[in-house]
């Protein structure tokens, strides 16, 4: 990012009121941990927790023929959800690396995206740079912020007016008011558990953040969310995949429909997908006291094969863990590998992915 | 109590006696985040100050740790083994690493809480 100053959202003041260390996220500061990451965490996967998430990016595409638009721009087939539901997508480049990973939100009235906050400005570029002259994208991150509640506890510690949380399914979404503010309400995560991400206006974040903290769901930094999500399994763009990276190779080909149509990356990532991608993305349980660590050389019988993308100690399971991305087909599950730590080199061993199954409801990968 | 200096590698330490205590300072492990475990030397190990005698591994990264002092190692912190996130919560306390024998005076650029506390201001992650 460029020295700018870096950027604050509604709830900042929360954080410090509550004692957070903030660090410097894609240019925003952000809470990395309250406490420790290890009860952070620990709400999340027993009770609830709640994270300010509001540095990622909150696109509306407006237009009549905005979901025929974003048809051609992601690798998921958007016909098949209808009003009230989300979908996780990718969008690539026309050589089939990935430009960003986001979420469409397909509401009663709009379409919605949301986007990485290191992508905010690449993903709006690229968007409206291919957008038909009837097709809006209007940026409402600073009017909507994003809170997420996760774990098995959110259900019951979130009340909406006018909504049955009971009635929304896995990647459903209702509307409904929240701390006397219409808001939008998402069945969605990023942490492998049960919970909501909430769309508030800005002007009432503070007090839906009061409110669900007044219940008992405990304010979770960015650290124990990264675990949270490595645990479950699920990429973090710039580590586990970047623009050099496509979707077969990161393991994400479930979001990649080629049989619906035209869409950016298709033609390639066909040629991909026939061909077989050279590199796959593999789960690392560390051995011993083994971490895995973004960036580490991972070799297998004194032959390097690729490199850790993700990884940090897992409090919850107990060991290190992380995603590497490795020559395809030189790994199978329970391959053991040499992993580059500090001093030397560390054992992991090949496992398949998610390191652990929370609460969430999942559909079977390329149901939703 | 004895005074404690500290290295601009944010290692504490407290002479009582000859004997050196050392640690990491509250800024070291508020900049780690939650320590994971410690690999800290045998003791009778010979140190130089300066030394690496060890490292600290967090949820966020591995640090080496530098002796401040140059001596032999007397004592290391057993109970961080199992509950190394003392050093998290007690770091002057029940979170300190390792007790050394000095061998001669303490070294030379240690730092006193004003020199450390200068150092630290503006410093984060």
């Amino acid at each position: 990012m460029s020295a700018a100053a870096t950027r604050r959202t509604p709830l900042h003041a929360r954080h410090l009121a509550a004692g957070a260390r903030m660090v410097d996220f894609a240019g925003w500061e952000m809470p990395q941990q309250y406490s420790s990451v290890k009860e952070e965490q620990e709400a999340v996967r027993t009770s609830a927790g709640i994270f300010d998430v509001s540095h990622m990016g909150r696109y509306e595409v407006r237009g009549d023929s905005a979901g025929e638009f974003l048809q051609g721009m992601v690798t998921n087939d958007l016909s098949r959800i209808g009003p009230n539901r989300a979908q996780y997508n990718l969008l690539c480049r026309p050589d089939g690396g990935v430009v960003d990973d986001l979420v469409v939100y397909r509401s009663e009235s709009a379409w919605l995206v949301v986007v990485n906050a290191a992508n905010r400005e690449k993903d709006m570029d690229w968007l409206r740079g291919r957008a038909p002259r009837d097709v809006e994208i209007v940026d409402r991150s600073d009017e909507l912020s994003l809170i997420a509640l996760q774990g098995p506890e959110a259900e019951r510690m979130l009340s909406v007016d006018g909504v049955d949380l009971s009635g929304v399914r896995y990647f459903g979404m209702a509307s409904g008011v929240l701390a006397g503010a219409e808001s939008l309400v998402s069945r969605t995560g990023y942490t492998g558990e049960d919970g909501f991400e909430l769309f508030v206006p800005s002007t009432h974040a503070a007090g839906v953040w009061d409110a669900l903290v007044a219940r008992g769901a405990r304010p979770c930094g960015l650290a124990a969310r990264d675990v949270c999500r490595l645990e479950a399994g699920l990429r973090l763009y710039g580590n586990d995949m970047d623009e050099q990276t496509n979707p077969y190779e990161a393991g994400l080909g479930w979001t990649v429909k080629l049989a619906k149509g035209d869409f950016v990356g298709r033609e390639a990532l066909q040629r991909i997908k026939d061909e077989g991608p050279r590199r796959e993305l593999v789960g690392l349980g560390g051995a011993d006291r083994t971490i895995p660590r973004h960036g580490a050389v991972v070799s297998l019988a004194g032959r390097e094969i690729g490199g850790v993308t993700s990884g940090t100690y897992s409090f919850w399971l107990r060991r290190g863990i992380g995603m590497a991305s490795v020559t395809a087909g030189t790994a199978p599950a329970g391959s053991r590998l040499a992993i580059g730590i500090r001093n030397g080199e560390g054992v992991a061993e090949v496992v398949s992915l998610p390191f652990y199954r929370g609460s969430a409801r999942r559909a079977t990968p390329g149901q939703s | 109590m004895a005074d404690r200096y500290y290295t601009e590698t944010h290692e504490w330490v407290a002479v009582e006696d000859g004997v050196a205590t050392i640690g990491i300072t509250d800024f070291a492990q508020a900049q780690l985040g939650d320590v994971v475990f410690l690999e800290l030397p045998r003791v009778g190990k010979l140190l130089e100050a300066g030394d690496s005698f060890g490292v600290v591994e967090s949820v966020k990264a591995a640090s080496d740790l530098y002796s401040p002092v140059a001596g032999t190692v007397l004592e290391i912190n057993e109970d961080l083994n199992t509950s190394p996130e003392r050093v998290n919560t007690d770091p002057y306390g029940q979170g300190w690493l390792i007790r050394v024998q000095l061998n001669g005076d303490l070294g030379q650029g240690l730092l006193d809480e004003a020199g450390y506390e200068s150092l630290t201001q503006g410093q984060s992650h």
